[in-house]
């Protein structure tokens, strides 16, 4: 007999060793989440995927679901508090959707208006975050980095390459590069690696081919993150 | 002789000379780090190309860890380091006159490198000196009690470049301050006692804690010891001394009995990464009381079957390191340590030093075994916890310094005669670290239960406000509340004791601490990293005049998302100082609140601050007026 746990007054069915969302996002009922990815061993860091378990709150993406888990997700509480994670992450760094190449294909933006967040509400922070443009063929624009080791995650584990890294501590962290130099340039990332293609946002971006879909045919665009990640997990 | 000029070959000597002390171990990065700093100043790209070329671990890793932890440098920081200690405690001492005082004499900004590339002055969070501050670190040694007389003598030192084994060894004396002992402070055992008797505890009848097969994988067959050892930890309801106060027999027992996988071995950690402001006892054990508290953790080894041990060291005792070897290595020729103790067959134990290096967030379980691991120190996803899967994965014990201590004299006495002192649910004694506005700073032990106007009295505070309890994370209570008691039932403490007298500005207490976690979080959540620099900036809003009602209800929005959202206890508190002050010392947040509706915390005269300063002006006209700024 398949196991379930109760998801939102829903049942979810999962397999032993399965974390919440995973089993969730099996059945398309999506959790919004920046950090997490299928493909990558979880972080559990961003704490957008946080829901409540038997009414103490946790990060979905890493943990599994038991037999019997009264799991709360979709609920006003839990969304405003995701509403505030995701303003503080467009005031730590500088976004302006309006001139950036990822719009409408960028993660945070989308989990943004999956959540209403209507304004950055707290004070931005507007650091001082030089972009990489040294290498040939891609661009760095840690403006835009939530700091979801996505890449850092693809590179080691899928690229065999340790091109990115977080360094730094507490709001001065940030995201290097394997170079002496600190230059993208100086490292042996490929465009075929997949740490080029994991960034949820757009600080890691191919040169000459922007704007190439036009604003309004992209991803989200064309449906909410609720709908389109619903659809790819089922 | 001046390093900092050292050429790449020279950097490439030394850091084969560390690496190869270290066995060319990635996980000991942090500490191979630290040496490779003492010896050059900083940790110079140079010394990053040879260390990951012997290490065989890319260079992102070596950066990665570097950059986490306050006390190492990647840009050259000068041959002479000053960090003042900047607790709440050092403030009311008077540290940023000093400071100040220390950066005029040598022509250095607060901050950055002298132009001569000689020397850097700055702050660093609490030194664990707060009963005989002002304090600094200068190349992470201690140096205290400062006064406008010595903070000269130091400029002197420092321009005539006379090396730190010069200074006069009264800078680095450090005082004990034992005021009042109970069973740990006096207590009467010599080295090997605990051991002993250990050794020779019979199983009692009806056995609570056997598991047979868990502790014949550590020891040989035929011994009662272990397990009538942790019948007595258990019988003795002996809690953790870090703060949590998790039951320690059930800690040790769970790690007994978590299954080994093939290669695998238990570990006994003690975190001794002392970092809660305030808080100073584990200093004073590790000073008078080494021996016990090595003694607690090779009984816990004996206990559940581990054959290696770490003392996670905070950065800021590095001046302890020498005289913890010589304990270690003294314990090993008495046969204390090392391979078959007391000449019990197959009971192996050793213990390494490990050092911090300026991270509070370390006195985390998980993110301490990530540190011992040569990783930044990042708490881990729970669970697993460390019982099961600890330091490299595997079954570790982690305990306070004052737990292992009470541990070893439990092992001597028994379990009934430690739970019948204190009170039912806290048993035992506790350190308090003592500091503030008192005639007497230093270490009280008390049995558990004592209330707080007892320690009041004993410690000679006179017209005291508030007491902050266990630190920036821990409780601020008003003197109205002096009746309660230090004890889990009511006041849990890791043992911090601050106080504050009726002239202490209880904003500004709270302010300290709010810097304080927005330095030391880790950034790895969301929640945190992002929450803890909008509650300094809120709360430097409100210092400048700008707050209003509504900062208070962003005060509380942010301590709700911190509790629920953030990844470990350093988010969960981080709020605590704020709201325990604004509920009970409301005056202090009120005579701040010069509007009654929103104001903007963009201040246009403060926004010229750097135009002025580049301009050397500060007449007039260089100032807008905060009228006209509010009405522009």
């Amino acid at each position: 007999m398949t196991q379930t746990f109760t998801l939102d007054g829903k049942a979810i069915p999962f397999a032993d060793g399965q974390t919440i969302i995973q089993a969730a996002l099996a059945a398309g009922v999506f959790i919004p989440h920046l950090c997490y990815h299928p493909e990558f061993k979880p972080h559990g860091s961003c704490k957008l995927c946080t829901v409540k378990v038997n009414g103490r709150q946790t990060a979905s993406c890493t943990m599994r679901a038991a037999a019997g888990m009264q799991v709360e997700s979709n609920t006003e509480e839990i969304n405003a508090e995701r509403r505030a994670l995701t303003q503080m992450l467009f005031v730590e760094g500088n976004h302006f959707c309006p001139s950036c190449e990822k719009s409408g294909d960028c993660q945070l933006q989308a989990t943004a208006y999956h959540l209403g967040m209507m304004s950055p509400h707290f004070d931005h922070f507007f650091p001082n975050r030089p972009v990489d443009a040294s290498h040939p063929e891609l661009l760095l624009d840690f403006n835009r980095c939530i700091l979801c080791s996505l890449c850092v995650r693809a590179s080691r584990d899928v690229d065999g390459k340790n091109v990115f890294a977080l360094s730094g501590r507490g709001i001065k962290t940030h995201l290097i590069v394997n170079a002496k130099s600190g230059r993208l340039a100086d490292t042996d990332i490929a465009l075929g690696d997949k740490a080029v293609q994991v960034c949820p946002v757009g600080v890691i971006l191919r040169k000459r081919t922007g704007f190439a879909v036009p604003i309004g045919e992209r991803t989200y665009d064309k449906a909410p993150i609720a709908e389109t990640v619903a659809q790819e997990g089922t | 002789m001046a390093l900092t000029d050292l050429h790449a070959e020279a950097v490439a000597g030394i850091v084969d000379r560390v690496a190869q002390r270290y066995r060319r171990d990635p996980t000991c990065i942090v500490q191979i780090l630290r040496e490779i700093q003492e010896a050059c100043d900083w940790i110079s790209p140079a010394a990053i190309d040879r260390l990951q070329a012997v290490l065989g671990v890319p260079r992102t890793k070596i950066e990665g860890v570097a950059g986490f932890y306050s006390f190492f440098y990647t840009r050259p920081r000068g041959r002479y380091r000053i960090l003042f200690s900047d607790n709440i405690t050092d403030r009311m001492a008077g540290n940023l006159p000093l400071m100040e005082r220390l950066c005029g004499n040598l022509w250095v900004e607060p901050g950055k490198v002298s132009e001569d590339g000689l020397v850097s002055v700055d702050k660093t969070s609490c030194t664990g000196m707060c009963d005989q501050g002002p304090a600094l670190l200068v190349n992470n040694l201690a140096v205290t009690r400062l006064d406008a007389g010595r903070i000269d003598e130091i400029a002197d030192l420092v321009r005539n470049a006379v090396p730190l084994g010069e200074w006069p060894a009264a800078y680095f004396a450090v005082a004990d301050n034992v005021r009042r002992a109970d069973i740990l402070l006096g207590h009467t055992l010599q080295p090997g006692d605990a051991l002993r008797a250990a050794r020779d505890r019979a199983p009692s009848e009806g056995i609570a804690a056997s598991n047979m097969r868990s502790w014949r994988e550590g020891l040989p067959h035929g011994l009662g010891g272990p397990a009538a050892t942790l019948d007595e930890i258990k019988r003795a309801n002996l809690r953790g001394r870090g703060g949590a106060g998790f039951t320690t027999g059930l800690k040790w027992e769970a790690c007994r009995n978590a299954p080994l996988k093939p290669g695998q071995q238990r570990f006994v950690v003690c975190n001794a990464d002392e970092g809660e402001p305030g808080t100073f006892k584990d200093r004073v054990l590790l000073t008078a009381h080494a021996d016990l508290v090595f003694e607690g953790m090779t009984v816990a080894a004996y206990t559940i079957g581990a054959r290696r041990g770490f003392l996670y060291l905070r950065g800021e005792y590095r001046y302890l390191l020498d005289h913890l070897e010589c304990i270690l290595k003294r314990r090993r020729e008495q046969k204390l340590l090392g391979p078959d103790i007391l000449g019990i067959p197959g009971a192996d134990f050793d213990i390494e030093i490990h050092l911090g290096a300026g991270a509070y967030v370390c006195g985390e379980e998980s993110a301490l075994i990530e540190s011992l691991e040569g990783k930044r120190g990042t708490p881990r996803n729970r669970p697993p916890f460390p019982v099961t899967n600890g330091y490299l994965d595997q079954p570790t014990v982690v305990n306070n310094v004052e737990t292992f201590a009470a541990a070893a004299l439990i092992a001597v006495k028994g379990g009934d005669w430690y739970a019948a002192i204190g009170t039912r649910h806290s048993a035992g004694t506790k350190i308090l670290s003592v500091s503030g506005d008192c005639e007497r700073p230093g270490l009280y032990e008390y049995p558990f239960g004592v209330a707080v106007r007892q320690v009041l009295a004993d410690c000679g505070a006179g017209r005291t406000q508030a007491v902050q309890v266990s630190g920036p994370s821990g409780v601020c209570i008003g003197a109205d509340e002096f009746d309660r008691r230090i004890g889990f039932e009511d006041l849990p403490t890791a043992g911090a004791f601050m106080v504050f007298d009726d002239s202490r500005d209880m904003f500004e207490v709270a302010r300290n601490f709010v810097h304080f976690f927005q330095h030391e979080s880790c950034g790895f959540c969301t929640p945190c990293r992002v929450g803890t620099s909008l509650l300094k900036n809120l709360m430097d809003k409100l210092h400048n005049g700008h707050g209003s009602p509504y900062d208070f209800a962003e005060i509380e929005k942010l301590n709700q998302l911190l509790q629920s959202m953030s990844h470990c206890g350093l988010g969960h508190t981080a709020c605590n100082p704020v709201l325990d002050t604004i509920a009970k010392f409301r005056p202090a947040y009120e005579r701040r609140m010069e509007h009654n509706d929103f104001t903007p915390a963009f201040d246009l005269d403060r926004a010229l601050a750097a135009a002025r300063q580049m301009t050397g002006r500060d007449d007039a006209g260089a100032h807008i007026p905060a009228e006209f700024g509010e009405d522009a």
